[in-house]
């Protein structure tokens, strides 16, 4: 009982907050990096050098008032944000931070498909958002939505197949141990899907340049027009953490986990000292700041344009990189 | 290993209950006046005339249905993927039989422009 129940639900209760806490400070991260791309300063009242707005925020957020439209489905408007939140968080259930069992909350052989199913179950959250509301702004960021979620997806699943044909395995740990096996990161031998996986996993978030469903200039506020005080927090929240998440797995995928680099040169082994977590969150705050670095530097895509790239552009490509990785597989 | 989904379980409970949770002490804490005009849908000022739920492009239909067709084959070479060390040249041939038939499917849509916006 203390081992299948108790511990587990320790470390799920650390690592969520662990989660909140950094999505917070996250959010202070995201204006610092474009105030200093766009030459300013950024928060700076709050604390020394604003440090303190990441705490400030989440108490504003609490106190706000939080309006449910008088049109709206009740019962609907508040589940939106729930479901929205709980699969983003559930993902973290397979993600290894270290090679110990100490490190992860689960290890199942079916872990990749698992991330990609459950993610799925966010657009729920977002189109439920939009219809709930009964307001016309909602409703079409939220088709708009749905639609670039759903077609982004494909080309993302079909991308993970050629990983998978190199991995040879579904299990998130099994991945990195790959990893450690063929003595490279999959980044170096899979750099196409990388990519791939890079820019489906910035609309999956909704992030800059795809970050239509939120465009302000034409839909207002997006799918959470309606939502204000701690429902709309949920959503930011559910934002945040997915965009914490696809970089943990693409840290797994492509940037070998807990690995240090080159693995396989024993010449670097001094570089083992530096603990396995440290690499990974290391990596992972690489390319979170990746993802804020776009956002500062890109203008958005026109929808048109969007739906264009993913379903003509990245497709073929994923196909083509399943076909090629298979091929080479079986020559070699 | 069906004891190894009883952490996830446990991951599903605990997140549900602390987004439950988190809507809760917000309700304790916040401010709540309401007046008509506060609870109207958001409209640019403007008062709403119609319901918000009306008709919108077919399009949207037309990328769900592509979605499940692709989807789901995309989900048949998942396993074709994990065992492909042991299938090897059977294995390549069958899916590209498999992914030329997609890709026939695929390239239908295309030129009857079902993957066209506007």
């Amino acid at each position: 009982m203390i081992d299948t129940v108790f511990w587990p639900l320790v470390k799920i209760v650390v690592l969520l907050n662990a989660v909140m806490v950094s999505v917070t400070f996250m959010t202070l991260l995201e204006r610092k990096v474009i105030a200093w791309a766009q030459s300013r300063l950024g928060p700076m009242r709050v604390g020394p050098y604003g440090v303190l707005q990441a705490i400030a925020d989440p108490i504003k957020l609490i106190l706000k008032e939080d309006i449910t439209p008088a049109k709206a489905d009740k019962v609907m408007f508040t589940l939106a944000p729930i479901m929205s939140l709980v699969p983003a968080f559930v993902v973290f259930a397979v993600i290894p931070f270290g090679a110990d069992p100490f490190y992860y909350v689960a290890d199942i052989n079916v872990g990749l498909l698992f991330i990609v199913s459950v993610t799925s179950i966010g657009v729920y959250g977002i189109i439920l958002a939009g219809w709930a509301s009964n307001s016309k702004y909602p409703l079409l960021a939220s088709l708009r939505a749905s639609a670039q979620l759903i077609s982004y997806e494909i080309a993302v699943t079909m991308t993970l197949v050629s990983l998978i044909l190199t991995a040879g395995t579904l299990s998130m740990v099994g991945i990195v141990e790959a990893q450690q096996e063929a003595g490279v990161w999959f980044g170096f031998i899979q750099p196409v899907a990388f990519v791939l996986v890079l820019i489906g996993g910035l609309a999956e978030t909704n992030r800059a340049p795809f970050d239509m469903p939120e465009a302000e200039q034409e839909l207002t506020g997006g799918f959470h027009t309606e939502y204000s005080g701690m429902r709309f927090a949920l959503f930011f929240l559910a934002e945040y953490a997915n965009m914490i998440v696809i970089s943990a797995v693409i840290v797994v995928l492509f940037w070998g986990g807990w690995l240090r680099p080159f693995p396989s040169v024993d010449a670097l082994a001094v570089l083992d000292y530096i603990p396995q977590w440290c690499w990974f969150f290391f990596k992972m705050f690489m390319v979170l700041y990746l993802f804020i670095w776009i956002r500062a530097t890109l203008p958005r895509y026109r929808y048109d344009q969007l739906m264009r790239i993913g379903w003509k552009v990245l497709i073929p490509i994923a196909i083509a990189n399943v076909v090629i990785t298979a091929v080479v597989k079986v020559l070699l | 290993m069906p004891e190894a989904y009883l952490p996830i379980l446990i991951f599903v409970v605990v997140a549900i209950v602390v987004a439950i949770g988190i809507l809760l002490v917000a309700s304790l804490v916040r401010s709540s006046k309401y007046n008509k005009v506060k609870l109207q849908p958001y409209e640019c000022g403007i008062e709403t005339d119609t319901d918000a739920r009306g008709r919108y492009s077919v399009r949207y239909y037309l990328i769900g249905m592509l979605f499940v067709i692709f989807d789901v084959e995309t989900v048949f070479m998942f396993p074709w993927a994990v065992i492909m060390d042991e299938l090897l040249l059977f294995g390549l041939i069958e899916m590209l039989v498999f992914l030329f038939i997609l890709v026939l499917g695929y390239v239908y849509a295309w030129r009857k422009g079902a993957l066209e916006w506007v």
